[in-house]
């Protein structure tokens, strides 16, 4: 049967998580975007919501198990607080989830109890390459077979906490397809680079990194020597992405409708015009749409099927999507939409990251 | 607990639908579309003798499906995807039977939905516009008078669809608006059943259309149009308390999603039709590339996916909500102007992508064109569900935002 209704414990978390987002992220959004560092009440907090660990089973030093309907729940409510403290929470994810789908048993037992802890601790990925025609499964970054170990070459970008990441999940171009492999900070040949500079996502820091001859024990191949199925962590990183997407567009849509409804012009509120309240009308539809789409796409993750359509479509979807909807909202606040007194220019700034940005999170 | 997971219920219904769809409504298309007011008695015969037993929900008051509405919405989008125009010529209640069943007394749901399970073709149709208001539903001028114990009903009806095949080529029934008080607006306004056969009634004239030309669209003239006093929807004594037009508005509410369903099809027809003539071609569209790295023509194809997955999630999130006789207002018109635009423009892009061949007589695209339009006009054009959403979402009335 359908059904349009998440569980009462999803229903719990999603109150937590946008609790949280109002009073931790949102409150925090704009000095930290400003200074282009992420508030210490972010993790701080947001650790004490402990999605993580509820999405490891007990084996592994967590409490619950993995469900990627809750995670793009709860990733639209921390992402509507502030797309960058999201972003961060979510950051150990880059490592455990893949190492949680696709990771061997020993891999599971040394990687994941870490990030069950009573404190936050930094993960990272690394799959974007400095280039226009970047695509994930064509990497020029390599891993060469050598006496045992691979050899990590190549450069990286927009890689999130690069310097403090305990255990950065590095993929590169091995045998043909894309592979991970698990690389702990302070891993000889691993160099972290310049601080990235985007037009949005300023308070979440992703560096250049680059590997030279960089040497990883075969044991560190993610999924040990069959490898991993990249494509399932692609499509989980599509999803994540789009959950946080809709958050981004459902912030700019709300701050746009509530301000249309008290500006006024002409002896009337704005909202009172067709001509704004039909681009609000769109606005709603697209978003729900969206949210369906990737609905859709975290189901079939979620019950181990192929989501690699819905993912696709979703992350088209809601990637055109969100900067369509931060677009009008700057419209509707119109001049003052352009300064940074208004939140929406930050909104429209983060939501053109999501058809560009791939493999900065994941459910 | 969220879930996309089509039960067996309506797969079975949905393949049943399908496999008629491909065999008795595909072939015929293109000739009901030249041969335009030919009644499709073949098609007709095979729907009402074979199909609708199979099809539970083409049968009136008998869907007893576990998720009736959604079956519905499922069956129809299948049925378009076949023809959207013989879709139209579907002899089954439609909207009209809705109305009955959602505003009807007992006596009248017997009395007026009874032909529909007996042997002979029936179909339904409803009579809302006028020439002077279209979506303006409030402001119809046509009267119904009460003149001892039977109404009398005067005035002009514009695109009735299935007027004639309800009024002279079957023994069906046509729902008529009316106002009993021209100076109370919506308060005044009243549902009537028009029986077959009655003299006051007459199709004064048949619409020439851009699509859909396989199902008739009439001009309907109610000149001293008699109906006994019975014939007012939800009337049970007292006419001043009959709730027929609110109960009548709320039948919208689930016609929409099924225009909305009804446009996916004919989206999807199109859209599929393409994604076959180009695989043939050696142009696959995969989902493993990056965006910024497709071809134009592999661009279009995957933006027209989206949005066609986006307008059917959008109908099947008001098919749940009309199932579980949730409110749904604001999601089935999210669904009806979602579908409009896009079964609009998927179809026009379609006619483009396929060149000159797109723009032939010998292939169905340019049908799809003509007939895709239509679902951003009725049951409420593609501004009028604006408006609604934008009322909703921004908790005005109809006298806040005009």
């Amino acid at each position: 049967m359908f059904s349009f209704e998440p569980t009462d414990e999803q229903k719990l978390i999603v109150d937590e998580a946008r609790k949280l987002a109002e009073r931790e992220f949102r409150s925090r959004m704009r000095p930290s975007d400003e200074r282009g560092e992420p508030a210490p009440e972010w993790i701080l907090e947001g650790w004490k919501l402990g999605l993580l660990p509820a999405s490891i089973p007990e084996a592994y030093g967590g409490f619950g198990g993995p469900s990627a309907l809750t995670w793009v729940l709860a990733d639209e409510e921390l992402a509507w607080g502030d797309l960058s403290a999201a972003l961060v929470l979510a950051a150990p994810n880059l490592v455990a989830f893949p190492v949680l789908m696709c990771g061997t048993e020993e891999q599971k037992r040394e990687i994941l109890p870490a990030f069950c802890g009573d404190a936050y601790v930094a993960g990272s990925a690394a799959l974007m390459e400095p280039r226009f025609d970047f695509d994930p499964n064509r990497l020029q970054a390599s891993a060469r077979p050598s006496g045992g170990d691979y050899l990590l070459s190549g450069t990286k970008c927009n890689v999130p906490l690069a310097p403090e990441a305990d255990w950065m999940l590095v993929w590169a171009a091995c045998e043909g397809r894309t592979q991970g492999f698990l690389v702990p900070k302070g891993t000889p040949g691993l160099l972290v680079k310049e601080r990235e500079r985007n037009m949005g996502m300023h308070a979440f820091p992703m560096f250049t990194v680059s590997f030279e001859q960089c040497r990883i024990p075969a044991a560190r191949r993610l999924g040990g020597t069959q490898g991993c199925d990249f494509q399932r962590v692609l499509n989980a990183s599509k999803t994540g992405l789009s959950a946080m997407a809709l958050g981004v567009a459902r912030a700019a849509y709300e701050y746009a409708r509530e301000y249309a409804k008290e500006r006024v012009a002409f002896g009337e509120a704005i909202a009172r015009r067709q001509s704004i309240a039909f681009m609000l009308a769109e606005m709603a539809t697209d978003l729900e749409a969206a949210r369906l789409m990737v609905w859709r796409a975290a189901w079939k993750l979620e019950r181990g099927e192929d989501a690699t359509r819905d993912a696709y479509l979703a992350a088209n979807f809601t990637g055109d999507m969100a900067v369509t909807v931060a677009d009008r909202a700057v419209q509707i606040l119109g001049g003052y939409g352009f300064t940074r007194e208004f939140p929406v220019e930050l909104w429209l700034r983060n939501a053109r990251g999501f058809a560009v940005m791939e493999g900065i999170t994941i459910v | 607990m969220i879930s996309f997971e089509m039960s067996a219920e309506i797969r079975q219904q949905r393949e049943y639908a399908e496999k008629v769809s491909r065999e008795q409504i595909r072939p015929y298309a293109r000739h009901y579309d030249e041969h335009e007011h030919e009644v499709p008695w073949d098609f007709a015969r095979f729907i009402w003798d074979e199909a609708r037993h199979k099809l539970g929900c083409l049968l009136p008051g008998s869907m007893d499906f576990e998720e009736p509405f959604m079956t519905q919405v499922h069956t129809l989008e299948a049925l378009a995807w076949g023809d959207e125009g013989l879709y139209m010529c579907l002899p089954w209640p439609a909207l009209g039977g809705t109305a009955v069943l959602a505003t009807g007394t007992e006596e009248q749901i017997e009395r007026f939905l009874e032909r529909f399970h007996g042997p002979e073709i029936t179909w339904a149709s409803m009579a809302l516009t006028e020439a002077h208001c279209g979506s303006d539903s409030s402001a119809i001028r046509t009267r119904a008078v009460l003149d001892g114990d039977s109404w009398v009903l005067d005035g002009e009806k514009l695109f009735v669809s299935t007027a004639r095949a309800s009024m002279i080529d079957s023994g069906g029934i046509m729902i008529v608006w009316a106002t009993i008080d021209p100076a109370a607006g919506r308060k005044g306004m009243r549902l009537f059943v028009v029986e077959a056969g009655n003299p006051g009634l007459k199709i004064a004239r048949q619409e020439n259309k851009l699509g859909l030309r396989a199902s008739d669209t009439a001009v309907v003239v109610l000149d001293n149009c008699r109906v006994p006093f019975e014939n007012m929807l939800s009337n049970t004594g007292d006419p001043q308390k009959a709730k027929s037009f609110k109960g009548a508005m709320a039948t919208f509410d689930s016609a929409r999603p099924m225009a909305a369903a009804s446009g996916v099809g004919i989206a999807r027809a199109a859209l599929e039709y393409v994604k076959e003539q180009l695989a043939g071609n050696g142009i696959a569209i995969g989902y493993d590339r990056p965006r910024n790295q497709l071809s134009a023509i592999e661009r279009d194809i995957v933006d027209m996916e989206a949005q066609l997955d986006a307008a059917w999630l959008l109908v099947l999130k008001a098919s749940w909500l009309i199932d579980r006789k949730k409110p749904n207002t604001a999601e089935s018109s999210m669904s009806k102007l979602k579908a409009g635009d896009v079964v609009t423009r998927i179809t026009q892009k379609c006619v483009e992508l396929m060149g000159n061949l797109g723009y032939s007589r010998r292939l169905l695209l340019e049908k799809w064109m003509r007939d895709g339009k239509v679902i951003d006009l009725f049951e409420g054009t593609g501004q009028i569900n604006r408006l609604i959403v934008a009322r909703r979402i921004l908790g005005y009335t109809g006298k806040d935002l005009k």
